[in-house]
């Protein structure tokens, strides 16, 4: 909606429609890359920068694909687009910033086929907002993506020691700890309703 | 993997994406969709329907055209297929019925982002003859709708007292809200995990057992 | 289309065997050749099926529109387009701030069906309303998309002492003409006073309270424009019939 407050929008992405753990969105990296914490950081700050940069791109191809009336192709060029933009920042990290590339590059091209990334360029197209809207969301879900992952990856750590059994290894064990953090998430809900 | 030995297509060919590589439960695949829309019993089944069907449409162009793309740009050209698929599919939908479009909302056009098909159109679609390819591309998709009906039916069942809106618990249940919500969904593919992990563990101990016994006779026939 | 596509996949087969010799430079052509013939086919298969849906898409969502609008506006049998301009005038059509006008069968105004959204509980709350000529008042609202918790939010549509609110909940202007003389505002469950307010669901008041919110909202922004030009709604009606 227009109108909505910059603030809001922010707080709306991160904590009461967490991207993770209310909209399902980007749930493989959620699951795959939360065995340790310093990896997950890595994993979260590289969405959040993919993230900024793909909504700012698809803001500008939406107003052009809504200038000329084709608005049907825009998945495809989302895609397209996105992919690219991730590629392009991979090349330029390794030429210019090699020590953040060691850091972050392995987990770029993971991300292209993160649905966080796509999706968040979707939502802010259906929610119609603006550019500087869209920027506040898309820094919202990066946090909010980047809170979820380290978050699981704590508790992984933890469960490390823990004695389980044998069938609840893994991803079993892993979606019942993900459903208990989106029960306490879900506290956030009501944050932005009423005054 | 039998991908180079035969190009014959198999009965294998069809029921490994069911249930010995199924996407969801073995593979872990394509959890964004199996979690969001398995709300109620017909979204979960439009989602598995839709997702067939740009599996199927995007792997067979990919395996006609597979030996015309050139490695280097075979991601992006991939990509490009399976959008278009999506796109039709987002559009059909829309024509059929607004409201199971709005039901579903952007995880339709998100099948795009689904690695079950960029995986296949990597792994198989690329390398197999047409046939070959729509036979296991089914089997994945069919695969992949079971799942998501199995969660689709528990999650209503349970959240809403209903199968297909039709009440089945009476007016005297007082439903589950929590699993048609955010966390329900993991907590019902949670569920289902601990289950078939019970089952794979019940069968090797079984097996076990019998080899041991087995073991056990030659020995005492060896004495 | 497929003699052209098959022909410029003969073209990269023939560029491909021919690229021993001369790798980089005729591989990058193949590249462009494929990326440019799948988009062409990617981009006619689209645009097929857009073309192919089109007449079913707005079918449908006329159909959801027109549900709507007779809910919101008992009687209603009939409805046509209208929105404001820039200026405040009210013209047939769609555009930014649609408003539906319904008519019963003899093409009488019955009444306006207006949208209004505001932030419920988990997600805004987009809802269609509709307000009553005759009485100036709210004649009944019905949601077009929300997120509210199953079981709690969503009682604001099946609750009965909620949807009693509406059917003659007051949206009289004031006598400037200005604004509502009385704000709609939602208030807690059981201490509805004034026929202006709106008595929320004890359990769901965040998401009674949008509702209240997104009427009154819409209705302060519609309303001053509306009530001075109600009768370019009723002209058009007259004149198609004249026809």
């Amino acid at each position: 909606m227009p109108g909505e407050s910059l603030s809001f929008i922010f707080l709306n992405a991160f904590l009461i429609n967490n991207f993770v753990l209310a909209l399902f969105l980007g749930i493989c990296p959620f699951l795959g890359v939360s065995g340790k914490i310093n990896t997950a950081w890595s994993m979260g700050l590289a969405s959040a920068f993919v993230m900024l940069i793909s909504s700012i791109c698809a803001y500008f191809i939406n107003e052009v694909l809504v200038a000329f009336n084709i608005e049907f192709l825009r998945l495809i060029s989302y895609i397209a687009v996105i992919a690219s933009a991730v590629q392009l920042v991979e090349m330029s990290m390794k030429k210019f910033s090699p020590v953040l590339f060691r850091q972050l590059g392995i987990f770029l091209p993971l991300i292209t086929t993160n649905c966080a990334i796509l999706g968040l360029a979707l939502f802010q197209t259906f929610k119609e907002y603006d550019f500087t809207q869209s920027l506040s969301y898309s820094l919202g879900a990066g946090a909010g993506f980047t809170l979820a992952i380290v978050l699981m990856a704590g508790l992984r750590e933890k469960l490390e020691l823990a004695e389980v059994p044998s069938v609840s290894k893994g991803a079993a064990l892993s979606l019942m700890l993900a459903g208990l953090l989106s029960l306490s998430f879900m506290g956030f809900a009501g944050l932005g309703g009423g005054h | 993997m039998s991908q180079n030995k035969t190009t014959a297509v198999t009965m294998d060919d069809f029921l490994s994406g069911i249930w010995r590589e199924n996407p969801v439960f073995v593979m872990l695949l394509g959890m964004c969709p199996v979690l969001a829309v398995t709300n109620s019993v017909i979204n979960a089944l439009a989602m598995g329907l839709a997702t067939t069907f740009v599996l199927l449409g995007s792997s067979a162009i990919i395996s006609l055209l597979r030996h015309w793309i050139p490695k280097e740009v075979r991601i992006a050209t991939y990509i490009v297929i399976i959008a278009t698929f999506v796109t039709i599919i987002d559009y059909a939908i829309q024509a059929i019925s607004l409201e199971l479009y709005n039901a579903l909302g952007a995880f339709i056009q998100l099948i795009v982002a689904n690695c079950i098909i960029l995986g296949r159109a990597e792994a198989h679609a690329s390398r197999q003859p047409l046939l070959k390819t729509l036979t296991n591309g089914l089997g994945m998709g069919i695969g992949f709708t079971i799942a998501l009906l199995a969660l689709g039916s528990v999650r209503e069942l349970l959240g809403n007292g209903s199968l297909l809106g039709h009440d089945i618990f009476g007016a005297h249940f007082e439903p589950w809200v929590v699993m048609i919500l955010p966390p329900g969904g993991f907590f019902v593919l949670g569920a289902w995990l601990l289950l078939f992990n019970y089952i794979r563990e019940v069968k090797k101990q079984k097996r076990l057992a019998e080899s041991r016994a087995a073991s056990g006779t030659t020995a005492r026939a060896l004495v | 289309m497929s003699e052209a596509d098959s022909k410029a996949m003969h073209e990269t087969q023939v560029i491909q065997s021919s690229n021993e010799a001369l790798r980089p430079k005729a591989n990058s052509t193949a590249m462009l050749v494929v990326l440019t013939v799948v988009a062409m086919l990617s981009g006619f298969l689209v645009v097929m099926m857009v073309q192919l849906t089109a007449p079913a898409i707005a079918e449908n969502k006329r159909l959801a529109i027109e549900k709507a609008v007779f809910q919101v506006i008992p009687g209603a049998v009939e409805r046509r387009d209208f929105h404001l301009d820039a200026g405040g005038s009210l013209i047939p059509g769609e555009g930014p701030d649609t408003l539906y006008a319904g008519y019963d069968a003899d093409g009488k105004l019955l009444g306006v069906a207006i949208e209004g959204s505001a932030q419920g509980y988990a997600d805004s709350v987009r809802q269609l309303w509709g307000y009553g000529v005759e009485c100036q008042c709210v004649t009944a609202f019905t949601i077009i998309k929300f997120a509210e918790t199953p079981g709690l939010g969503d009682k604001v549509l099946t609750d009965a002492g909620f949807l009693a609110n509406f059917g003659a909940l007051e949206a009289r202007l004031n006598a400037a003409g200005d604004a509502l003389a009385n704000a709609i505002v939602t208030v807690k469950h059981g201490t509805k006073k004034h026929p202006w307010e709106v008595d929320a669901i004890s359990g769901a008041t965040i998401t009674s309270r949008a509702v209240g919110k997104g009427i009154n909202d819409s209705a302060q922004h519609f309303l001053p424009h509306l009530v001075p030009q109600l009768d370019v709604l009723r002209a058009p009606k007259a004149a198609s019939q004249g026809e």
